[in-house]
């Protein structure tokens, strides 16, 4: 290979980890959540259209209120208002999750695309970029650290990318070793044991739900905001259902879902990356490899991909 | 029980007369409302966030009728429903079945691809109607086989088969998109687009109107696969697995088999759908066009309880809306994205209304008894009792 020597350069791998974090922590937020909802026994298919009204809002929320800040939480809102479509009619009402879950994405689809394209059609908008924040003593590491010419710094990222790898070491151990990680679990596993312990299984499924809808709404906010710097109709392009891909495979693991999630992450930016390595490929290969490589990935470990009994099944009592 | 009740009331009270709706027309009565209440409650819905947005949903409805039905209209809907109905049986076979193939976008797009990219060719070399069966039959042939690896992981290891059949999508489009920009590109044109088929060697149109006989190869599917659902063992083991894949496993039938099975006709039909759809329609294509028909019909296949024949109506109406959709979108300045706002409401409205009759039918109120109570009784009182 003639570029074998220009892949194996500094620039490309600090290039292609820091570029795969800010890919990937859309994706992480947003299979962080599904993983919650997985847990409990709720597959939520109507996570693009959660991810998007997140991102959506989060724009909005930025771009009037004039910080990062209350764009994020704007997105979080919005995604819990999402989902509590699904908590209402598929949780409380014990409706199909895959019906209500087709009519979250293409509602959340159409609406942000009349809205946005309605309010904004000629004008655009861009948000400022976000002002990353330095570890103090790791960004003084040689090249990981400062980046190449400034550009790339890996340990200089915005806040909320360290908030987010924290709450996922937090979710790991909330899963392992608390009675609500227990309850969420016995929401997927056996729904029935759950009630007999006088848990609520509605109850707790239902915050699992919302704390699903929030996750991706903060994951829909974080990509218009920090990634693109901007919305535009279809943002996220099938991360949704990427996200629950990466909560399948990582089997609930928060920690497995954030190393899946920044190997995605890599793979979504690979066309940055290539242009780097000096590899010219057509674009259309290059959107192809993340969905290629989780069909792979799925290949290979199919029989690993765990999913919990209850999954999808609405919770009736006494029923069998 | 009921011949003792009567047997001592009978010499006091006459006989009660029995209700003038006989219970044949109740059920249909009963679908009835089920089918259209949330379509209507959903325009309702549609017609409030129009006038949010500060447009006149009287006009905007009224736009959907000029541009859909009236004045000759009606032929563009008809033309449109060819595509739709196509992907309406394939999705109404693989749903009875309890798979979920959310594929059909990229299985259309690469049927519809390698359509476009053959057919200007062997138009000219062989007669019409043998270019137009083997047209059709290599569409399906290769959306059919676009679905094999979905299906053979749900078989085997019982993947999830809405994901890898979505992600099959996505590699679909972009696969499409090269394959128009590579082998099937027009080399006359620097636009990324196949050659376009002349327009006299198109499909024929049905004598007498501009629809192309598209329409009734759809109407044919349709025909088909009822009698394949309703009146087949294949259909009723389909149907089995749907219902219960352990009770189907008992009665020995081969499930992995019937599961690539069904793939592979869901997949067929979608391919003659775009198929259809360019020979018909089109003619050629060009890279960035994705119609994404499959998204806005799936409401309608569960509004007509995956029955074959019911799809018909429900699709002649999404047509007549999407048709009239683009030019009333145009008129009000909006996307013509707001028919999935349609659509989503539709399929909300749609389970809502199916759950108050499922609660009816049973004899139980509308609520939940959790809500029932919630709504009854303050939360003080209830705090106060326990």
């Amino acid at each position: 290979m003639i570029l074998a020597s220009q892949v194996w350069t500094q620039i490309f791998w600090t290039s292609a980890i820091s570029g795969g974090l800010l890919a990937g922590v859309p994706l992480m937020f947003t299979a962080l959540g599904e993983s919650i909802s997985e847990r409990a026994g709720v597959l939520n298919i109507g996570l693009e259209g959660m991810m998007l009204a997140g991102a959506y809002c989060g724009f909005l929320g930025a771009y009037y209120l004039d910080t990062q800040w209350l764009g994020y939480l704007t997105g979080i809102a919005a995604g819990m208002l999402a989902s509590t479509i699904m908590v209402v009619l598929c949780v409380w009402l014990g409706l199909d999750q895959i019906v209500v879950g087709i009519a979250i994405t293409l509602g959340g689809e159409g609406i942000t695309s009349v809205l946005y394209q309605t309010r904004f059609s000629s004008a655009q908008p861009r948000l400022g970029n976000v002002s990353p924040n330095s570890i103090p003593l790791l960004d003084r590491v040689p090249v990981l650290g400062k980046g190449i010419n400034g550009e790339f710094p890996l340990f200089s990222q915005p806040l909320v990318v360290y908030l987010g790898l924290a709450f996922a070491v937090l979710l790991g151990w909330i899963f392992r070793s608390t009675n609500i990680g227990l309850n969420l679990r016995a929401a997927g596993e056996k729904p029935e044991a759950l009630d007999a312990a006088g848990v609520s299984v509605v109850a707790t499924r239902s915050y699992a739900v919302l704390a699903t809808g929030a996750l991706a709404g903060l994951g829909g906010a974080y990509l218009s905001i920090a990634v693109t710097g901007g919305f535009q109709p279809f943002l996220t392009q099938g991360q949704g259902f990427m996200a629950i891909v990466i909560a399948m495979l990582a089997r609930g693991r928060p920690v497995a879902v954030v190393i899946f999630s920044l190997m995605f992450g890599i793979a979504l930016s690979l066309s940055t990356l290539l242009g780097i390595a000096g590899i010219n490929l057509a674009p259309e290969v290059v959107n192809m490899i993340p969905f290629a490589a989780i069909i792979l990935a799925l290949i290979l470990f199919a029989r690993r991909a765990y999913l919990p009994p209850a999954l999808a099944l609405p919770y009736v009592r006494g029923a069998r | 029980m009921t011949t003792d009740t009567a047997a001592r009331e009978g010499p006091v009270a006459a006989p009660r007369r029995r209700p003038a709706r006989s219970i044949r027309a109740e059920r249909i009565l009963d679908v009835v409302i089920r089918s259209i209440v949330p379509v209507v409650l959903a325009l309702v819905a549609g017609g409030i966030l129009l006038l949010a947005l500060g447009r006149n949903p009287l006009t905007f409805y009224g736009n959907i009728w000029t541009g859909g039905v009236a004045a000759g209209a009606w032929q563009d809907s008809a033309i449109r429903m060819a595509p739709f109905l196509l992907i309406a049986t394939g999705l109404v076979l693989i749903f009875r079945a309890n798979i979920w193939n959310l594929g059909y976008n990229g299985q259309f797009l690469l049927a519809a691809a390698v359509v476009a990219g053959y057919a200007p060719h062997l138009v000219n070399e062989v007669p019409p109607w043998v270019a137009f069966v083997v047209l059709f039959l290599v569409a399906g042939t290769v959306a059919a086989l676009w679905t094999l690896v979905p299906a053979l992981l749900k078989a085997h290891y019982g993947t999830n088969e809405i994901i890898t059949t979505l992600m099959m999508s996505f590699i679909a489009i972009d696969l499409a998109s090269i394959l128009i920009k590579g082998p099937f590109h027009d080399s006359t044109t620097p636009l990324p687009q196949t050659a376009v088929i002349p327009f006299d060697k198109m499909l024929p149109s049905i004598p007498g109107t501009r629809i192309h006989i598209g329409l009734l190869v759809a109407f044919a599917a349709v025909l088909v696969v009822h009698y394949l659902l309703t009146r087949t063992a294949w259909g009723l083991r389909l149907q089995v697995m749907g219902a219960n894949p352990r009770a189907a496993r008992h009665f020995g039938i081969d499930l992995p088999r019937l599961i690539v099975a069904s793939f592979l006709a869901s997949g067929f039909l979608v391919g003659l759908a775009a198929a259809a759809d360019i020979l018909g329609l089109w003619g050629y294509i060009r890279t960035g066009w994705n119609p994404a028909y499959g998204d806005t019909i799936i409401p309608f296949v569960f509004l007509a309880r995956l029955n074959a024949l019911a799809v018909v109506p429900f699709v002649a109406f999404f047509s007549v809306l999407s048709t009239g959709g683009d030019l009333a979108a145009q008129q009000a300045n909006l996307p013509t994205d707001f028919l999935y706002v349609l659509v989503g409401l539709i399929l909300l409205f749609m389970t809502v209304i199916e759950y108050l009759g499922r609660q009816r039918e049973l004899g139980a109120s509308y609520l939940t008894p959790g809500l029932k109570r919630a709504l009854r009784v303050p939360r003080l009182r209830r705090e106060k009792a326990t």
